[in-house]
């Protein structure tokens, strides 16, 4: 197995086009599993973790620009404010161990149903910023997983960010799985608003071959939120609207059966977190104008 | 390759190491240092919980290029010499070590836990040393020596 550690974010886009087989490595979280246990050879190890340019995040015109070395820790001890949902997500990531070596970028890259930086991720409208020799391209999460642990990352491409609107409302995230650390989700569910463009985002994770977004959820929230005066007023949600959205949220999902979950009660987990996850952000709203807690 | 590093203050090589190894492996196998655990091998476990850089990490799950040119603490770089480090005298006063596979990889990351905050609650000490299982003590003897052991630090 060959080792290449570029020293530059330039060396590294040339290396990774020179040798396309060659596979990043940056936290290994996911990656040193593989080689150990799923006796994964690559030919080739391509090492980011040293790239100090892609440990940085900055924050510009409402967007938190991540780079691509960002780890879970980074995202939940310094940005909450910003990143509330992504933030809740990260902290019920594996153990401190995990989430001090683990990156977001890695948790796309690797494209697991389960992730649990995705369901924020889609929720908030994130975009991955990809670059190869060829240029750089721009994908909305919501267009960048294929299909279970596939994405739309080329042979030469490497992430190089992950682009994050900050929250201008409240946002949730909730994972069931069975214990409370050190837990791949059976089924996980993020809620984001943005109250000055009067718009919801959702993710749902585990629950389809890739994350999903909720798109008639949110479609009949909104619409109820504009048809009762709601977002000028924040008044207590009707049941009525609170059940309309979690059923159709649990109707969004094609989970399927497997060792962590029978598909009848990730669709029941999954109705029960709308509901809750809607109910927290709302009242966070009710009481604090637009910030989550 | 050839890898060079800082262990416990001292630079250290190992030679003939392959890429694809980890950390945790040229620990215990290139340098002698065997105390860190290797039970699990895919970072479930936390015996083999070391500081890279001042972070805490699961050494199975850093490759080997990664560790070159880094800073590494073992649990070997906490006590001093032959007397122990408080957080070990505090395993051994509570009986929070039976066979004491987990006791490496839990001594440093209670060494972590203790260097963020020196008076934790219970709960915090559960979420800290929640990736560092233990099949023997049922954990409520390791809670009480991680408390011992934060009374002891702010006395002395
Ligand atoms: C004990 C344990 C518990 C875990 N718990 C959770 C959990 O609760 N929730 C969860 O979601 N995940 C969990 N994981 C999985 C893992 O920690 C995450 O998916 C993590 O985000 C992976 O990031 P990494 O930097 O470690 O990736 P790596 O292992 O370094 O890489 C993962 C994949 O991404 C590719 N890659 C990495 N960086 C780039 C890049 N910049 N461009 C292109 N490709 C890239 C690599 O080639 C590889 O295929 C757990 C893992 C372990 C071992
Ligand atoms: S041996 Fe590294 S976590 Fe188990
Ligand atoms: S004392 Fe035996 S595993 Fe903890």
């Amino acid at each position: 197995m060959d080792y290449l550690r570029p020293r530059t974010w330039q060396d590294a886009v040339a290396l990774k086009t020179e040798n396309p087989a060659a596979v990043p490595i940056n936290g290994g979280t996911d990656l040193m599993v593989e080689i150990k246990f799923a006796g994964r050879r690559p030919a080739c190890l391509l090492d980011l973790s040293h790239l100090q340019v892609l440990k940085g995040w900055r924050k510009s015109n409402g967007t938190v620009e991540l780079g691509a070395g960002v780890t879970y820790t980074d995202v939940l001890e310094h940005l909450g404010g910003d990143l509330p949902a992504l933030a809740i997500a990260s902290r019920t990531v594996g153990s401190p161990q995990i989430r001090n070596r683990g990156t977001i970028a890695g948790n796309l890259a690797t494209a697991s149903p389960a992730g649990d930086a995705h369901p924020p991720l889609l929720a908030t409208g994130a975009t991955v910023r990809v670059e190869s020799m060829r240029g750089v391209r721009d994908v909305p999460v919501g267009r960048f997983f294929t299909g279970p642990k596939q994405n739309v990352l080329e042979p030469d491409e490497l992430i190089r960010a992950v682009l994050v609107p900050a929250a201008r409302g409240p946002q949730q995230f909730s994972k069931v799985g069975t214990r409370n650390a050190m837990v791949i989700a059976v089924v996980s569910f993020a809620l984001a608003f943005d109250i000055p463009s009067r718009h919801v985002g959702t993710g749902i994770g585990s629950a389809a071959p890739t994350p999903i977004e909720a798109a008639d959820a949110t479609a009949y929230l909104e619409q109820e939120l504009d048809r009762g005066g709601y977002w000028e007023e924040h008044r207590d949600l009707p049941a009525g609207t609170v059940d309309g959205f979690a059923e159709r949220v649990a109707a969004a999902a094609r989970p399927i059966n497997d060792v962590r979950g029978p598909a009848g009660y990730r669709v029941h987990a999954l109705r029960v977190m709308a509901r809750r996850t809607l109910r927290w952000a709302w009242s966070a709203l009710e009481t604090d104008g637009t910030h989550a807690h | 390759m050839l890898i060079e590093l800082i262990v416990n203050g001292r630079r250290r090589t190992a030679e003939n190491v392959r890429a694809g190894e980890s950390l945790l492996y040229v620990l215990r196998e290139h340098l002698g240092l065997r105390g860190s655990k290797d039970a699990c091998e895919q970072g479930e476990c936390g015996s083999c919980s070391v500081y890279l850089n001042g972070d805490l990490v699961c050494a199975c799950l850093v490759s080997a290029g990664q560790a070159d040119g880094a800073e590494v603490v073992t649990v070997e770089g906490l006590s001093d010499g032959e007397s122990l480090h408080p957080i070990q005298q505090a395993y051994v006063s509570e009986g929070a070590v039976q066979c004491g596979f987990c006791t490496p990889g839990l001594i440093v990351a209670t060494h972590c836990l203790l260097d963020a905050s020196s008076d934790p609650s219970d709960e915090e000490i559960r979420e800290a040393l929640a990736g560092n299982l233990c099949r023997c003590t049922g954990y409520e003897k390791i809670v009480s020596a991680v408390r011992l052991a934060a009374t002891e630090t702010a006395a002395g």
